[in-house]
């Protein structure tokens, strides 16, 4: 016997996490290969391919926090999306902030370094 | 279809494993929050890099040192690990027997292995071409944010080959089953930070 | 041979004993400073002889060892922080004096030369922060909330003692920096381009980096578990609203601290590659860029100054309810302005830099920002005033430092409003207006908050009253010293009298340098009377004791055990139903009730992972300052193993049984009934043995 005798409740519980490990998978690997697959052979202006590239990224980081580490809306995961969420608006005050800071110091004082 | 209570992130073990289940509820949200912290750092990291893009001081810039090809293998052995470990869980939480568990994740240390090893060859190769941290700063902040990555993903390397000693020793006793669901967090966590730098050093670089 | 010195020693050589340059340059500004050099370091080795010797003598190795070192009792850990934090404190405030002197001898010349003057203000700096507040409040937090929330440990004790072992290596390493010198002369924001290995190429900075390194460790992992202990350990029925607003702060300053100090770990460990590994972050050469340190060292700056004050906050709060008589005015509002001034804090860092460059309306947007988190703070001051209007105010020790926090707050935060100001930062940024400022917070802030809640809390932690009227002297002097110490600041910030320099050419300067040079004697009375205070109260500890362990007629769940508190915290985990809990039960006519039923307890064992993590984190600092690899590679091995090897260790928990608690517990239950209660007007004499009156009987004046 190698699985653990499983009642029926227990079983549909794993049907469930094993569905929501391959959809997370299939999901990410869409979301990989259309960015990499653009960028080999797209012929997107820069600017449109940055924002896809963004884009997916963004939405597969949604997809890696919700079917491989579990987090949801659901009411007792709040918490954990709180934090994740506290998280986020800290780096996008940290980062976003010193982008906007350094970016604004090179275009008055080093405007060649402006990529 | 009913979604399984749960008390932390990561995969639930559930009422089969009462006691670990319970000791996970504070280890485990500890280092979520251990992971929200360095969270922060990669994202600094990637701020500073940004920052950073034009400061290549004449020397080499994405487009002479990356390669599409060995990112996108990286990538993929990065994202496959991170499945396979979700299967080792899986067989963690709803199998009785070692066998399944150790081999997926014999599995996923060696595509973490060989992701390192793929990342160490890509470094050298840089190198080869004058891309070493020394040159510039925009060489810096590559080497200041890829490598951490590495080195993340070396140490939870380490603490898998630590565990599976521990299973060898122990089975799967709460010591064993309470580390195993933080190295998983830290895995995926890892992956995650992983989206980020192909997006933005390695694509973002090339196009 | 001497290849393998060199490997042995790195570049540690004769030269970097104190009183080598003496020998070498005979001139007599070099001797006095060779001199005072050399007196500090001998204090440091006389100090750790002799405390060594007397552990020795007293044949207390052992029980050091097992009741303290190995400990991970949180009351424990969070006496040893303080400890820490009150020697380095006491070397700070020596070093602050000498830099005072040199003030008020400083025109045209003075006795000290510019790299020592250099080194004093960076140790200076460097310890308050780092290694005198930081660890201050980290033990307070550590003592306290776990007993108000109900919890019998933190969430992760080990790790706890992890967190004391870094900060204890870190103090080390600015301590031993005082021997194999020299520190860094760097300031304690150690800007690069100064700090690079082109412009600081000895030793001295390579200290900074690798103390300050550990101390951010030590509080990122203290950050986390106080976080962790306060979400998931409040005894039942303890909502988060009904937590005393000191943990509330615990949990502000936490978050902060979790948020707040992966900057500064970044820009150190940026800074180190520059300096050993010849990255090019922030050099002056090949695409380096300082900016990019200053901002991220600010992004830093700023949450920390707010984790320095948050706690004084709490522990005010506390003091000020209590001491009145009263339950605390807008709990609350004061909840809400602490997560506003948590949430805020990580929003204004730029205003350190307001001179770097960018453009106006990046400024304005900063300064706006930073304008604002006046509002909350004005909150709280109005919330403390009125916790007192109409109280009945006994001034006791800890409510002298709260009345002398609350004026000198205000003035300090309206200079800080005044500094938020873009167009007048210009004006006064880098002078000493700046520095007058944030001593204004700083020293009414933070550290009149931890000596107002050592007061408070010690009866608590070690059964016995400290004794009033030193601590009253102490109180005063701090508080006039501060004010003729500070005050002479803010004119010669506005005479134009820049930070950080040594000597002075502007006769003008001076009767305000002698005035500050004044204060700083009052503020030395004031560290005297401290100790004579602590002296005087260990002699009389017999007379003062308060072992049923509620001297003050206190709120919160604390005041409702034995003085010292069991090892355990409480017998029983009480179970909560409002606010101020152990009031309601004085309140009630129930407190100190027998429970039915006892059950065994674990608590987590003894561990040496402290201590192996502090030895190897100083050894390794050590080496890395001085290039001596095998040093760094041998600690950072044996740390990696222990590490590693703490994972398979498998009871990590000891049993203490019913029969025992229940005999513990009896016994102190026993004394408690044997003990006359004492009316509030009679707490500062013997009469108080830890009982308080019920209020309508006992809150005469
Ligand atoms: C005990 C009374 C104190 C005195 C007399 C004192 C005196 C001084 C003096 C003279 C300086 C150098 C000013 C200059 O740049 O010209 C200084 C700097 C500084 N002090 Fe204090 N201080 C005291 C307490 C504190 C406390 C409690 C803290 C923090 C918790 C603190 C933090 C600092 C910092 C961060 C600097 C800046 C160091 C630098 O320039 O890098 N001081 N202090
Ligand atoms: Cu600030």
């Amino acid at each position: 016997m190698t699985k653990r005798t499983l009642s029926a409740e227990q079983e549909n519980e794993r049907q469930y996490e094993l569905r929501t490990y391959i959809l997370g998978y299939g999901l990410a690997l869409i979301l990989t290969l259309i960015p990499f697959a653009l960028a080999a052979w797209g012929s997107l202006s820069r600017m449109t391919l940055w924002w896809v590239i963004g884009a997916c990224a963004l939405v597969q980081i949604v997809v890696h926090f919700r079917f491989f580490l579990h987090v949801t809306l659901a009411k007792n995961k709040r918490e954990d999306l709180q934090l994740i969420l506290f998280t986020a608006l800290i780096l996008i005050i940290m980062v976003g902030g010193t982008l906007w800071i350094m970016f604004n110091l090179y275009s008055r004082m080093m405007p060649s370094i402006m990529p | 279809m009913t979604t399984p209570t749960s008390r932390y992130p990561g995969l639930n073990l559930g009422k089969g494993h009462a006691e670990a289940d319970n000791a996970c509820e504070e280890l485990v949200f500890g280092f979520w929050v251990f992971m929200m912290s360095d969270l922060i750092l990669f994202g600094l990291l990637f701020g500073i890099y940004v920052t950073m893009l034009g400061a290549t001081a004449g020397g080499p810039g994405p487009h002479e040192l990356f390669e599409m090809k060995s990112a996108f293998i990286e990538t993929m052995l990065l994202l496959t690990s991170s499945f396979t470990f979700g299967m080792a869980s899986l067989a963690l939480k709803y199998r009785h027997d070692k066998g399944r568990l150790v081999a997926w994740l014999v599995v996923t240390l060696l595509l973490g292995l060989a992701f390192i090893a793929l990342e160490l060859h890509d470094f050298s190769s840089m190198a080869s071409k004058g891309g070493v941290p020394s040159r510039s700063g925009f060489l810096s902040a590559f080497f200041g944010l890829v490598p951490l990555h590495g080195l993340h993903v070396t140490v939870a390397c380490l603490w898998l080959v630590a565990l599976l000693a521990q299973i060898a020793i122990y089975g799967l006793d709460k010591g064993v089953k309470t580390g195993l669901i933080r190295l998983g967090i830290l895995w995926h966590f890892l992956d995650i930070v992983w989206i980020g730098i192909f997006s933005l050093v390695y694509l973002g670089g090339l196009t | 041979m001497s290849h393998f010195l060199d490997m042995l020693f790195g570049r540690l050589g004769w030269d970097a004993l104190p009183f080598w340059t003496m020998l070498q340059d005979h001139s007599t500004l070099s001797i006095i400073n060779g001199v005072i050099a050399t007196a500090a370091a001998s204090m440091v080795v006389i100090g750790a002889l002799v405390t060594f010797g007397l552990i020795t003598w007293f044949g207390k190795w052992r029980l050091l060892w097992s009741d303290w070192l190995t400990s991970v009792d949180h009351k424990k850990i969070g006496i040893m922080f303080i400890v820490i934090s009150v020697v380095m404190l006491a070397r700070a405030v020596i070093e602050a004096s000498f830099m005072r002197a040199q003030q008020a001898v400083g025109l045209d010349g003075g006795f000290l030369t510019v790299d020592h003057f250099g080194q004093f203000f960076t140790t200076h700096g460097t310890i308050m922060v780092f290694f005198m507040a930081m660890p201050f409040l980290t033990g307070l937090i550590n003592y306290v909330m776990p007993l108000q929330i109900g919890a019998r440990d933190l969430s992760f004790p080990v790790m706890n003692s992890i967190s004391l072992g870094l900060t204890a290596a870190g103090a080390a390493i600015v301590m031993i920096s005082l021997m194999f010198a020299p520190f860094s002369t760097g300031g304690w924001s150690g800007y690069p381009p100064f700090t690079e290995l082109a412009y600081s190429p000895d030793a001295g900075v390579d200290y900074w980096i690798w103390a300050v390194t550990l101390s951010t460790l030590s509080s990122t992992l203290s950050g986390i578990n106080f976080a962790v202990t306060i979400y998931k350990k409040r005894s039942p029925g303890m909502h988060l609203f009904r937590m005393p607003l000191f943990c509330w702060v615990s949990l502000c300053t936490a978050i902060l601290m979790i948020f707040g100090m992966p900057p500064l770990t970044v820009a150190t460990a940026l800074l180190a590659l520059d300096r050993y590994l010849d990255f090019h972050f922030f050099t002056t050469d090949l695409g380096g860029n300082m900016m990019n340190y200053v901002n991220l060292f600010w992004a830093f700056g700023h949450p920390e100054v707010y984790i320095l004050i948050l706690p004084a906050f709490g522990t005010f709060s506390e003091v000020f309810s209590t001491f009145s008589g009263k339950r605390l005015y807008g709990y609350n509002t004061l909840v809400i302005a602490t997560m506003a001034i948590a949430v805020l804090s990580f929003t204004v860092w730029l205003h350190h830099f307001f001179t770097m460059g960018q453009s106006a309306h990046v400024n304005a947007a900063f300064g706006i920002a930073t304008m604002l988190i006046g509002i909350p703070t004005g909150v709280k001051v109005y919330d403390w005033m009125l916790t007192m209007y109409r109280g009945r105010i006994r001034m006791s020790v800890p409510l002298v430092y709260a009345l002398g926090f609350i004026v000198l707050f205000v003035l300090g935060g309206l200079t800080g409003i005044v500094l938020a100001n873009p167009s007048v930062d210009y004006q006064v940024h880098n002078s000493l207006f700046l520095v007058a400022h944030f001593h204004n917070m700083l020293i009414p802030g933070t550290l009149f908050g931890m000596l107002a809640g050592t007061n408070f809390w010690f009866p608590k932690a070690f059964g016995f009253r400290l004794d009033e009227r030193w601590g009253y002297r102490a109180a005063y002097s701090w508080i006039i010293g501060f004010m003729l110490a500070f005050f002479p600041l803010y004119a010669l910030g506005l005479l134009g009298m820049p930070r950080r320099t040594v000597t002075f050419f502007e006769p003008a300067y001076l009767p305000w340098t002698i005035a500050a040079g004044c204060g700083v004697i009052f503020i030395l009375f004031g560290g005297f009377s401290l100790c004579v205070q602590l002296w005087r109260s260990i002699r009389e500890r017999h007379l003062n004791r308060v072992p049923v362990g509620d001297p003050w007629d206190g709120r919160s769940l604390e005041w409702s055990i034995s003085a010292p508190p069991p090892e355990y915290n409480y017998p029983v985990i009480p179970q909560i139903y409002s606010r101020d809990a152990f009031m309601r039960e004085k309140d009630e006519g129930t407190p100190y009730q027998r429970p039915d039923r006892y059950q065994d307890i674990e608590m987590p064992a003894n561990s040496a992972m402290g201590v192996v993590i502090a030895a190897t984190g100083f050894l390794m600092a050590f080496g890395l300052t001085w290039y001596m690899w095998w040093l760094v590679i041998a600690s950072g091995v044996v740390a990696l193993v222990a590490i590693i090897l703490r994972g398979f260790v498998r009871n990590t928990s000891r049993i203490i049984s019913a029969r025992e608690v229940q005999e513990t517990h009896e016994r102190w239950l026993d004394i408690v009934n044997h003990t006359p209660g004492v009316s509030r007007a009679q707490e500062q004499t013997t009469a108080n043995r830890g009982r308080a009156l019920p209020p309508i009987n006992g809150a005469s004046q």
